[in-house]
């Protein structure tokens, strides 16, 4: 009761004695309870050794003999390494390019005025609903054409314009207040030196929202990906863990699964866990992609 | 010129106007070229693989091979009426409206519950967030593994602590009559913590003196909800639909994991048959016909919900 107290302390007089809210309240709590069930699970049994059989691996209470040996198979089993620096690769590579696309086209957006402005918005703006992957099959002929068939390159290209990051850019550059330019202007700075040297330092947090979303969902492509990519050195973490979750299911061994799993999510995990306020505020900018 | 002489002055008269224009036209361009250029490598990108390729869909959607080396062919629209006629892709199509409407509802309708519940900011409540957040950051195909154990038959979480309640135990994703719900319910999972941002945001508009007013007049909670916070919300409701429809259609990493499509296509989705008509049977003609068909379908659906976009860009 006192804990119920406490959580509603700020809550309108008026509606403190009511019922239904906290009974909301309840249900929430309940089943974001269950929304961890499956991440409790795959930590014990990442942990629980081979010896407990598979009656038990279901089991919620944590092994009295928790082992690594699940880490090490996973470890020696897939190629996580390799598919790490694949991904690690693919992201960066993608969030390079992005950067420098969407600070331009986000600079014309918010700073210049040009004949045909609108139109050229709105092709823009249509792309947010064109989302790449529903186009897998004549990208991967234009991938194939341009001999990026199987290279890391072709995975990375169709990402390469923002829609998303030249809105967020442009909503970025319009707050800056134009004295700041005007008085470049004035010391002659050049139209990239301005944005070089105003626009971009201003507009970090911009930045840095648009990394965490654009790494977050390169993270965890999958299809496109699948479809370019063929060699298995090259393969990034979605499809290696997908394989070698192939492999372990046939042997039942779901100890090296949940330890396979483990690793591929524990980077944005770790990530979401020390900048939780920034990867939230970031993701409802994201509501188009 | 032979007919130089008479038509000399009517001509010279109107050549001054359209040189005008011509020179303004020139003009404007040049002023707008460092527009140009600084959107080039953007819109490159989007020539190449947004818009260039729905072209190529256009155009492959004509054509077809006999063989996968045979040379091409234009068929017209037999690609099409090939796709339409197919019991797999009617079936595929079938199956995506129950999976976008199953999960859209219930995933929206948890999020609005969870955001309500969690409006207040504190240490109790960011931690339910953080929680209800955590699938969203997830790779599908990790979420994919995961559920595979919770699934699996007898030895399963599921079977292990539920299944006991059942008289008979459900081959969740082996049966074909239950693998397309199983498959939903990861959706639901993964995407209800996404769409309650998008609500807390909503909620953080809802006039505070409004509100007010509503407790002074003894509104309870259910009429709070009806009459001040549900209108609020509106186009919040309709922008997290769009994201949700999108989703059920690009979002089927799972059916590649955890069915394959099956059993006897009971997960198939539009995408994945897609994704079997190229890669697996080498058919680029039906493939991009069914791509069309998508296509078309999205951008009736973006025509629908432009007005709402629009305006949360703020404009031109």
């Amino acid at each position: 009761m006192k804990l119920i107290d406490t959580l509603w302390k700020d809550a309108p007089l008026a509606t403190r004695g009511e019922i239904t809210p906290k009974l909301g309240f309840a249900l929430t709590v309940l089943l974001a309870m269950v929304w961890l069930i499956p991440f409790l699970w795959m930590v014990v049994a990442t942990l629980r050794p081979a010896s407990d059989g598979i009656n038990a691996m279901a089991e919620l209470m944590p092994s009295l003999k928790p082992t690594l040996d699940n880490v090490r198979d996973a470890w020696e089993i897939g190629d996580f390494p390799r598919y790490t620096l694949n991904t690690t690769i693919i992201c960066t590579g993608i969030l390079l390019v992005q950067f420098v696309t969407i600070t331009l086209a986000g600079f014309a957006f918010a700073r210049l005025d040009f004949a045909g402005k609108t139109p050229i918005f709105y092709l823009f703006l249509m792309q947010l609903m064109l989302v790449p992957v529903l186009l897998i099959v004549p990208n991967l002929s234009l991938v194939a054409q341009l001999g990026l068939y199987d290279t890391l390159t072709g995975v990375m290209m169709p990402f390469f314009a923002s829609a998303f990051g030249t809105f967020l850019m442009r909503q970025a550059f319009e707050a800056i207040p134009t004295e700041l330019e005007d008085a470049a202007l004035i010391d002659g700075a050049g139209l990239f030196q301005r944005i070089r040297h105003i626009y971009v330092p201003l507009s970090m947090p911009s930045f840095s929202a648009f990394a965490i979303i654009s790494v977050t969902s390169h993270w965890n492509d999958f299809l496109w990906p699948l479809m370019v990519i063929n060699s298995p050195d090259k393969r990034p973490l979605t499809i290696g863990l997908s394989v070698f979750t192939k492999t372990a299911e046939g042997t039942q061994a779901w100890g090296t699964i949940a330890a396979g799993t483990l690793m591929v999510i524990a980077p944005l995990l770790v990530a979401f866990l020390i900048f939780q306020k920034r990867f939230i505020s970031s993701f409802v900018t994201s509501g188009i992609k | 010129m032979s007919l130089a002489e008479p038509a000399a002055l009517p001509v010279a008269t109107s050549a001054a106007p359209r040189l005008h224009l011509l020179k303004r036209f020139t003009s404007r361009f040049k002023a707008s070229l460092p527009a140009y250029l600084l959107l080039l490598p953007s819109l490159v990108f989007l020539a190449l693989f947004t818009y260039g390729a729905m072209g190529r869909v256009l155009i492959d959607a004509l054509y077809q091979r006999a063989t996968p080396k045979a040379p091409v062919r234009f068929v017209g629209l037999e690609n099409i009426s090939a796709v339409l006629a197919d019991p797999a892709f009617a079936g595929a199509v079938v199956n995506n409206l129950i999976y976008a409407f199953g999960t859209a509802v219930p995933s929206i309708a948890l999020a609005l519950l969870f955001a309500l519940a969690l409006s207040r900011t504190h240490a109790v409540t960011s931690a339910l967030r953080a929680a209800l957040f955590l699938p969203v950051l997830i790779p599908m195909v990790a979420a994919s593994a995961l559920f595979l154990f919770i699934f699996l038959p007898n030895v399963g979480l599921l079977d292990y602590y539920i299944g006991r309640l059942l008289p008979v135990l459900p081959n969740w994703l082996g049966d074909g009559d239950i693998a397309l719900y199983a498959i939903m319910v990861i959706t639901v999972w993964k995407n209800a913590g996404y769409y309650m941002l998008f609500f807390l945001a909503g909620l953080q508009a809802v006039p505070e003196d409004v509100m007010e007013a509503a407790h002074l007049d003894g509104a309870g909670p259910y009429r709070r909800l009806r009459h001040i916070i549900l209108p609020e919300l509106k186009p919040t409701f309709l922008f997290v639909t769009v994201i949700a429809t999108l989703n059920a259609v690009t979002q089927v990493d799972h059916v590649f994991v955890m069915t394959q499509g099956g059993p006897s296509n009971a997960t198939n989705l539009v995408l994945f048959y897609i994704y079997q008509q190229a890669v697996e049977h080498y058919d680029i003609g039906k493939a991009s016909a069914a791509t069309l068909l998508t296509l078309a379908v999205l951008m009736a659906l973006t025509a629908l919900s432009f007005r709402t976009l629009a305006n949360r860009e703020g404009g031109p």
